[in-house]
């Protein structure tokens, strides 16, 4: 018998993400990738992952800034373009709601990447991925 | 003590082979099915390097072994990709890539330097998240 659940499909529009959060990624990009409607997608991405597409890609693309901000001695402007945003105001703005504290102190508070080998890139993105939040979120304390 | 048998859950049986088999390219060990166990079909394949190492391609099973509210969550889980993870290693990672993309493996991240080596990874059908990796030598301090 075979029998794919739905998820599936929508899994290959949060991998899409994964891989191509660099890229200039629209809701239309990841409904065909789980084979969706476009208002049938967002509503069924949210219904499986508990969260926006568009939730999604920008916690992904805060999450590598944050690694590479660990990782690397790139300026804050270049990690934040290579990631995908293109505005360096609102990254700023997300980061610091994300994370609590302003890239710039993110970097000062971590030790050098080395300490970490070995963890496999997979854990890392998954665990590293900070909780949306929004505006009205932005009061209250953010998770470590 | 070893690892000898580790087991994943898949969809569906016969696509899971034709994928470990077909494209990972990987040997059938055993494919037996009980009929005194309702029809259980105990299936294992592994890599042709790793005789001693089996992996199950377990279906999810129905009512009275499993209730069928809990099979319903263990494939959605899958299918979420929450399910298996299973770390490979290879020799040679860009060739691997190179010949098992051409034959239709759903890559979700392509080989990349890491700390640790070069490192990529797919999934197979039913979303377990397979990582395949070429160690870097590490000095152990």
């Amino acid at each position: 018998m075979r029998l794919v659940p739905p998820e599936r499909h929508l899994l290959r529009a949060r991998d899409l993400v994964d891989a191509r959060y660099a890229d200039r990624l629209g809701v239309a990009d990841l409904a065909r990738a789980a084979g969706l409607s476009r208002a049938h997608f967002s509503r069924e991405f949210r219904r499986a992952f508990g969260e926006s597409p568009h939730a999604y890609l920008l916690t992904r693309r805060l999450e590598r800034a944050a690694a590479l901000l660990r990782a690397t001695d790139r300026p804050v402007t270049a990690i934040c373009f290579t990631v995908g945003l293109r505005s360096l105001g609102s990254f700023t703005t997300s980061f610091t709601r994300a994370y609590g504290m302003t890239p710039t102190a993110y970097r000062a508070a971590f030790p050098p990447a080395s300490q970490h080998a070995r963890i496999p890139a997979c854990v890392l993105r998954a665990h590293g991925r900070p909780q949306y939040r929004t505006f009205r979120e932005a009061g209250r304390a953010p998770r470590p | 003590m070893k690892i000898s048998f580790a087991g994943v859950w898949v969809h569906d049986q016969d696509e899971a082979l034709a994928f470990y088999t077909g494209k990972l390219g990987w040997e059938l060990r055993a494919d037996v099915t009980l009929p005194e166990l309702g029809g259980y079909r105990w299936l294992t394949v592994g890599p042709a390097d790793q005789p001693e190492l089996s992996l199950v391609l377990n279906a999810i099973p129905g009512p009275p072994v499993l209730d069928a509210a809990t099979a319903d969550q263990i494939r959605s889980v899958m299918a979420k990709g929450w399910g298996g993870n299973v770390l490979l290693t290879s020799d040679d990672v860009h060739a691997a890539y190179e010949e098992l993309k051409a034959r239709g493996v759903e890559f979700t991240e392509a080989p990349e330097e890491r700390p640790y080596g070069i490192d990529s990874a797919f999934r197979d059908p039913s979303g377990n998240q397979f990582r395949l990796t070429q160690l870097r030598e590490i000095a152990v301090a």
